[in-house]
Parts: structure tokens; C-alpha cells; sequence
């Protein structure tokens, strides 16, 4: 029901046979750790760079990806119209007029996550993936239905963690699930220099001597992020912003244009601190 | 410096104390095991070497290091002597010798000396499958 004949301006559409884009999954298993900001962002960055992406919310029943993007005034149909029929995938999908390469497919904030289907997801998934260049799949938290739903169609995985040891504990519980064929990084967020230099906030490599992932970014605590998701503008198009160029780094990596180790933020000078910052 | 003075009043960073406590519950995550059933684990692995030789009970060391996709054990085992023999070692498995209990390995090769400290490498075969990566559940 979803493979209607699409008529749609985002290349792939109807050009000659092209790669099937990536499905990622953004998960991390416990909640608050920052999935969505982390999804929004990556998939900002990533239509900034000019690849087509879509933002799939896979949180059914609490829907937020809509509102940390500054979209949520914009949806008229979620994922569970999609698939039940009631509207076609090109109703659903919201244009980002900021970044005009970016979709958003919202989820359903009136359902329950047992009313999707797999499967359906799943093929959903793959219908996507053959029209945009990023699928990128917010998971919701903990690893019941709304878990496998959301990594159902998705290849990679990137691990969400903060630098605390029940973050920790629930990034390796989702590890083991996700399985040995997928792609699986990780970003350390929400990570405080001066913290860890004092040695009172576990490290990146403490972090990682335990989950043992490749390393795509790490995020530093910043007050930058909470004030782009009041106004609903992703700090990735924030030029100024050290964060903003954190994720920018971080979608520069999954496009293959940046190769190197990913930069761990270090403490703000005193220079940083008087003129650094905004409100 | 903050590590110094850390050092000088005895207070560990609590990073560290978190590093450690993590990887104890991810151990016993994996092994799907109780921390006291892996403490008695490691008293009966003690006493099995001990009815061979004299292990330096006080000093003996027992951690968990996760590799690839499967946790590894490492004993490291003083040994004092070996002229301990309070017990008779017990028949050997009939999985690993069909023929007559074989002697306890001596402790180093030539013969001469007694090497203080052995670093002995145990596999947990018979435990449950001990994996990061796998989707499902466990033995419990």
C-alpha cells in the first residue's frame, strides 16, 4: 500500500536505477541520552553536504523529532497513515524549507507502538531507501516492539551513549540485540571536558574500552543545544557553533569525506568562555 | 595534580570507581551469572590449583577481559612451592586423557627454580556462550 506511484522532486525518484541510499538507526536503549537532537542534526548536516535524507520518527505515541526540528506546525500525516493507507508517502513527508534536500516522516502521537507493524515498517524502510540517499531512523527508547520496529529496516546502527554508567549499561544491552550484521558506531554525547579532566565524568575511552565500537563523534555538553531546540533550528546549521561543527564533523564521516579520528572537545578557554557565548 | 592530591587523601576519581563497577555488571551481564556465583567461581578455581600447588592465596588475581565477542579469563596465580600435595589430584576428565591421570605440569620448564608468578589463561567453555553480540536471551 505504500509503493504508490510517487511523484516527487527529490532526485532518485525517476532517474535512471541508482544505489539503494543507508538506513541507520539512531538508538542508545536507556532514554534522554539524546537520540532525537542527535538524529535531527546528523540528518541536517547531512542534507547540508547535499545528500537527499529522510527523518523516519519511530517513537510512536511520543513524537518529538517533529518538534526539535521546528516542524511540527508542518506535519499533516505520520508513518502510521502511511501504512494503513490513509495517505500517500509524498502527504506524509515534510520538506524542510531551511534545508530543502531534508524529509520528515512523523510519527503517530495518538497510537501505541504494538500498532505497527514490522514488517510493514520494515518494507517502509526499504521504499525510502530506495528514493533518498540517508535513512535515518529515531528510535524510541527501551527494547520492546518500538525497538525492533525501528531497527527492523535499518543496516547500520549508530549507538547513542552518554558518559554515564546506566548509558553505558543500556548502549551494550542494545549492542547484543542489534546483532553481528549491522554496521554498528558510536557517539559519546554530552561529554564534559573539564569534568572528565578532573576525573569525575567517565572518558571517550573509558566509554569505549568497555563497548568497544568505532567511534563516528562525540558531543560535548553545551548550551548551544538547548537553546536551538527552544527554536526548533538544528545547531548543525548554526555556522558558529563548536556543536553544530561537531555534528557537521560526525555527517562528513558517514558520507566518507572525513576519514580521520573524530576530535574530542576539549575545555573552553577563559577567551572561549567570556566571548563564546550566546542566548 | 588534582590526581595527586586525589592520591594523598586516598579518594579515588569516581570515574574510576565508575569504570570499575561497570565492568563488573557488564561481566556478569554477559555471563549471565550473579557477582557471587563468579566470586565462587573464583574461590573453586583457587582451590583446584591448590590441591597441586601452593598458590599464594593472598595475592591471587582473577579478572574478566572482554575480547572480540567473547570474555576471556585471566588468573594470575603466585605459587610458593610445590611441595603442597595435602590431596590427591582427582581423575582427569575422561574427555581429555583415556589413559592414567597424567602428573601436574611442573611449574617451569628446565626444572630448576620455581617461578614466582604464572599467568594462566582460562576459557570459560562450560559456562554459558558469553557474547556481547547476540539478540537472544539468555539462560538465566
Amino acid at each position: 500500500m505504500i509503493n504508490q506511484v510517487i511523484q516527487d522532486e527529490v532526485p532518485g525518484a525517476g532517474d535512471v536505477p541508482r544505489a539503494r541510499g543507508r538506513a541507520i538507526v539512531v538508538t542508545s536503549g536507556k532514554g534522554g541520552v539524546g537520540k532525537t537532537t542527535t538524529t535531527a542534526n546528523i540528518g541536517t548536516a547531512l542534507a547540508a553536504l547535499g545528500a537527499s535524507v529522510v527523518l523516519v520518527d519511530a517513537d510512536v505515541g511520543l513524537r518529538n523529532l517533529d518538534i526539535v526540528l521546528g516542524l511540527e506546525a508542518r506535519v499533516r500525516h505520520h508513518v502510521l497513515d502511511v501504512l494503513e493507507g490513509i495517505a500517500t508517502l509524498d502527504d506524509a513527508l515534510v520538506t524542510d524549507k531551511r534545508v530543502p534536500k531534508l524529509r520528515l516522516l512523523a510519527a503517530a502521537q495518538t497510537r501505541e507502538k504494538d500498532d505497527v507493524d514490522t514488517a510493514a515498517f520494515r518494507d517502509l524502510i526499504g521504499t525510502l531507501r530506495d528514493r533518498f540517499d540517508y535513512v535515518l531512523i529515531d528510535c524510541p527508547a527501551g527494547i520492546e516492539k518500538g525497538f525492533v520496529n525501528a531497527i527492523a529496516g535499518a543496516d547500520e546502527a549508530i549507538v547513542v551513549c552518554t558518559p554515564e554508567v546506566a548509558a553505558v549499561r543500556d548502549a551494550d544491552r542494545v549492542v547484543g540485540l542489534l546483532g553481528d550484521d549491522r554496521k554498528i558506531e558510536l557517539i559519546v554525547n554530552r561529554l564534559r571536558p573539564a569534568l572528565v579532566r578532573k576525573g569525575k565524568m567517565l572518558s571517550v575511552d573509558d566509554v569505549n574500552d568497555i563497548l568497544h565500537l568505532p567511534l563516528l563523534g562525540v558531543i560535548a555538553e553545551a548550551p548551544d543545544v538547548i537553546i536551538s531546540t527552544n527554536r526548533g533550528q538544528p545547531v548543525a546549521l548554526d555556522p558558529a557553533s563548536e556543536v553544530g561543527e561537531s555534528y557537521r564533523a560526525i555527517a562528513r564521516r558517514i558520507t566518507g569525506q572525513d576519514t580521520g579520528a573524530p576530535e574530542i572537545p576539549r575545555e573552553k578557554t577563559l577567551f572561549g568562555k567570556l566571548f563564546g557565548g550566546r542566548s | 595534580m588534582i590526581e595527586f592530591l586525589n592520591r594523598v587523601f586516598g579518594r579515588e576519581p569516581s570515574s574510576r570507581t565508575a569504570k570499575e563497577r561497570l565492568k563488573l555488571v557488564l561481566l556478569s551481564d554477559h555471563l549471565s551469572l550473579a557477582p557471587d556465583v563468579i566470586e565462587a567461581l573464583k574461590h573453586d578455581l583457587f582451590e583446584v590449583i591448590s590441591r597441586y600447588v601452593e598458590i599464594d592465596a593472598a595475592n591471587c588475581d582473577v579478572t574478566f577481559e572482554q575480547r572480540e565477542k567473547q570474555v576471556a579469563m585471566l588468573a594470575n596465580i603466585p605459587i610458593l612451592g610445590m611441595q603442597k600435595r595435602p590431596t590427591p589430584p582427582p581423575p582427569t576428565p575422561a574427555s581429555h586423557t583415556n589413559g592414567s591421570p597424567k602428573p601436574p605440569r611442573k611449574a617451569s620448564a628446565n626444572g630448576t627454580g620455581t617461578p614466582r608468578r604464572r599467568r594462566r589463561k582460562v576459557q570459560p567453555q562450560n559456562m554459558p556462550q558469553p557474547q556481547l553480540a547476540q539478540g537472544s536471551p539468555q539462560p538465566t
